[in-house]
């Protein structure tokens, strides 16, 4: 065993220890196992204990399969079976030493998940071989060479997350597919298979000529390239369209998680231009999308006699310009007093305005005009021709019309001389001062931009929910927002939707998640600074106009090689 | 009247005269030096004609018109360029886009025109693009137009700088120490361009520099600062012989880089 790297493998064992312990004792083992992937096979919360372990083992297993791959191995296994004998002293001890008087979570549930329902030494050994196991599956994945392991991680991950959403797909699934692929909970054991081997078919090909039809791809002329592209667009438009109807009854709960997504990627893609494009921090964000919803309810609601006697009420489209007007005009007078203040500063104040919004919509003295704590019922609901918005497909429609002009502000004033102004103030803004860009107005039409979209996310929220309530406009709002667009990737629209999705959505699908929301957010975030600070789907502006530029230029050359034949 | 009047300007930071009744007229189309040790004042001058520093005393004439009360941003547009002693690019965005918003204050759209799509507007835009490609073809970056400016080398991103400022249409363009941490060769190409901007563009410049070879090459006036103070002016061959200078400043071991360039 020369050169064996003890200290890194019995420090990483530790360390997943750590982690794996923290895990249950909070709570999420125990919360999560109630939710199977695989029917009978592996819950949640087994899965996250075994990502511990896969996360750990591999690390271990890359220092040591340096020298011989036997080694990465063999580290792997060990460091398994170190988190495996941590977690099996922790479920032995909970009830003898009356863990529970002081971690409320380390219950007899809990001992029951970790050894797997078996009593006894029967658990403990369950537990050592699926630990021990998880490690050397690590070491395994470690070793192999990464056109194997790649395709194996994402089909694996794939089948997975198929499984995690059971309660998205069993549905939406014709009812003869759904029955082989899923149970009342989880995946089938022969449609966790399939989907494994179908995902790893998938995988290899694209693993193997992926980098081939791109190519190809790019070779096509440019005009080309845009037909296609289009044509995807164009094709991702119609199956949303379609959607709803092809669902029925069956996809409620479905649009119900989309729709809230939606109002997430509005909100995203306004404050992407604020901090993303602008770069001014701004984490008083849910006071517009508070602005919109209230005024849309105030104007609309038969509620309120202080304020019905005055004006009666308006339905959804005499009120939706007053509220994007109130929510652009606070964002101005919110950019006012914060032009002169940078970084730190402009957090703080934005802070404290998101605060004050709150605490004006709670407070007593103004209930008469904005509900106070009970809220206000009775917003009005969109309506077209005689046709009103009622259930969540048909919200599902207005939303996704709302994302589409955040999208289309978003693109236009990107590479506009706006948008050149925002970045410009965002990577150094005495200079930008310098090259003659008045900064007030600047600063002042991407906060009214910003502001304005949360006002439209807040009108359409406060009308689907047909009520609102101030809690519904906490701080925590304005951090889930800056949140998704930092795991989206900042500055980057298509980012955006990814983190709404990872973000919003999957807390959304995954109720489990709701108590350990703020613990998976911040750890989320952690990992995400260290290891892709870019985002999951960063800007990639700058590397397709060279592409594009390099490639305009060897349709030069070919088109002289050509004229030479 | 010069292009550019600077006088009686005094500049405190609490009990420190960091520029202190300086008069400076800058002839129209001439390179204009402004030497002396560090901490001289000569970078807190540039940011006083700028208008990033609010002048104590004196007046800053430019155009005909006193400046020293005015925002930045106006002065820029009024046809006042700098560059930085330490590069100040905007480092995520192109060479091209770099170049682009130096044209910030010659364009006209707004929020509006690039929501619809205004016919106007694409032409202006495309109209701009091919100057900013002109801009970077005159300082030799037209080839790296698509790279983000942090990743250029150095001296180009010392070029970039200039082109940007150029970008401005300036008038008077300030150029702060354009040749600091440049090698021979660069530094040379660099005299060539600043020679080719007052005789090509009829710019006028007013130079920041260290090195002794190179402004006593290229200059057409030279002003020394010394704590603050304009201790002498002249050709550079007076300021070569000025005994002040030498005792205050030459004196202080550049004498040899002198009398090289002599």
């Amino acid at each position: 065993m020369r050169g064996f790297p003890w200290r890194e493998t019995i420090r990483a064992g530790l360390l997943g220890s750590v982690v794996a312990l923290h895990v249950s004792l909070v709570g999420m083992v125990e919360a999560f196992s109630r939710r199977e992937i695989v029917k009978d096979v592996v819950t949640l919360g087994q899965l996250l204990l075994l990502l511990v372990v896969l996360s750990a083992g591999y690390w271990a297993a890359s220092k040591a399969s340096k020298r011989n791959k036997v080694y990465g191995l063999l580290a792997g296994l060990i460091v398994g079976v170190i988190i495996g004998l941590v977690l099996a002293a922790l479920a032995l001890s909970i009830k003898p030493l009356h863990m529970r008087q002081v971690f409320a979570n380390a219950s007899r549930g809990l001992t029951r998940v970790l050894l797997f329902n078996k009593k006894g030494l029967a658990g403990v050994a369950t537990l050592l071989a699926v630990m021990g196991g998880g490690g050397l599956v690590a070491g395994l994945l470690e070793i192999l060479p990464s056109r194997v392991r790649r395709p194996l991680l994402y089909a694996l991950t794939a089948a997975l997350t198929l499984g995690l959403l059971r309660d998205i797909f069993a549905v939406i699934l014709p009812r003869s597919i759904s029955r082989f692929f899923y149970t009342s909970s989880g995946l089938t054991v022969k449609g966790a298979v399939v989907l494994v081997v179908a995902w790893a078919l998938y995988f290899t090909a694209s693993e193997m000529w992926g980098q081939r039809v791109r190519s190809s791809l790019e070779a096509l002329p440019p005009s080309q390239q845009k037909t296609l592209r289009w044509g995807s667009y164009l094709v991702a438009l119609i199956i949303l369209l379609i959607l709803p109807p092809l669902l029925g009854e069956r996809g409620g709960y479905v649009f119900e998680v989309l729709d809230i997504v939606g109002i997430y990627i509005v909100m995203g893609l306004g404050l992407n231009i604020v901090v993303g494009f602008a770069g001014l921090l701004d984490l008083g964000y849910v006071a517009f999308f508070a602005i919109g919803a209230y005024t849309m309810a105030v104007l609309t609601t038969p509620e309120l006699p202080a304020v019905r006697q005055y004006i009666p009420p308006l339905d959804f489209w005499e009120a939706l310009p007053f509220a994007l007007l109130a929510s652009l005009l606070s964002g101005i007078i919110l950019g006012v007093p914060v032009l002169k203040t940078r970084g730190d500063y402009l957090a703080i104040i934005t802070l404290g305005f998101g605060e004050i919004i709150r605490l004006l919509v709670i407070s007593d003295a103004l209930k008469p005009i904005l509900g106070g704590a009970q809220g206000i019922t009775g917003v009005a609901r969109p309506h077209l021709l005689g046709w009103a918005a009622k259930t969540p497909q048909d919200f599902f429609y207005f939303i996704l019309v709302a994302i589409a002009i955040g999208f289309f502000i978003s693109v236009r004033l990107k590479d506009s001389r706006l948008g050149r102004a925002w970045k410009a103030i965002r990577e150094d803004e005495d200079v930008a001062i310098a090259m003659g860009i008045d900064h007030v107005a600047t600063k002042l039409t991407a906060f009214a931009t910003g502001a304005t979209l949360a006002g439209l996310s807040g009108a359409i929220f406060s009308s689907k929910l047909f009520s609102i309530a101030p809690h519904s406009f906490n701080i925590l709002i304005s951090i889930y927002v800056l949140s998704l667009l930092i795991v989206g990737g900042i500055g980057s629209l298509p980012g955006v939707v990814v983190g709404a999705f990872a973000l919003v959505g999957l807390p959304e699908l995954l109720r489990e998640f709701a108590e350990y929301r703020m613990l998976v957010y911040g750890a989320a975030l952690v990992v995400m600074m260290i290891y892709r600070p870019e985002g999951l789907w960063p800007e990639t502006l700058h590397v397709a106009e060279y592409k594009h530029h390099t490639s305009s230029t060897t349709e030069a050359t070919t088109a002289s090689a050509g004229a030479g034949k | 009247m010069g292009a550019l009047d600077i006088i009686n300007v005094t500049k405190r930071f609490g009990g420190l005269v960091a520029v202190n009744d300086v008069t400076i007229i800058v002839e129209p189309q001439t390179i204009h030096s402004i030497i002396g040790p560090n901490g001289a004042g000569k970078t807190t001058l540039f940011n006083c004609i700028t208008g990033f520093y609010r002048a104590d005393e004196g007046e800053i004439i430019f155009d005909g018109e006193p400046i020293q009360y005015l925002p930045p941003d106006e002065i820029a547009r009024m046809g006042i360029a700098r560059t930085y002693q330490n590069i100040r690019l905007f480092s995520n965005l192109t060479v091209l886009e770099n170049v682009l918003v130096g044209m910030h204050s010659h364009l006209h759209s707004w929020f509006i025109e690039p929501i619809l799509g205004l016919a106007s507007y694409k032409r202006e835009e495309a109209e701009a693009r091919e100057e900013a490609m002109r801009l970077l073809e005159f300082v030799e970056l037209e080839d790296k137009a698509f790279f983000l400016s942090k990743n250029l080398p150095y001296g180009e991103q010392r070029r970039l700088e200039i082109a940007r400022a150029l970008a401005l249409k300036p008038k008077v363009l300030l150029l702060d120490e354009p040749t600091a941490g440049m090698n021979p060769r660069e530094t040379e190409e660099t005299m060539a361009l600043i020679r080719r901007l007052r005789d090509e563009r009829g710019i006028t410049i007013v130079l920041i520099e260290h090195d002794m070879k190179v402004v006593m090459n290229i200059s057409d006036v030279i002003s020394v600062l010394d704590y603050g103070q304009k201790i002498a002016e002249g050709t550079p061959l007076e300021i070569r012989t000025n005994p002040r200078v030498i005792e205050a400043y030459l004196g202080r071991g550049a004498a040899m880089g002198l009398s090289e360039a002599a």
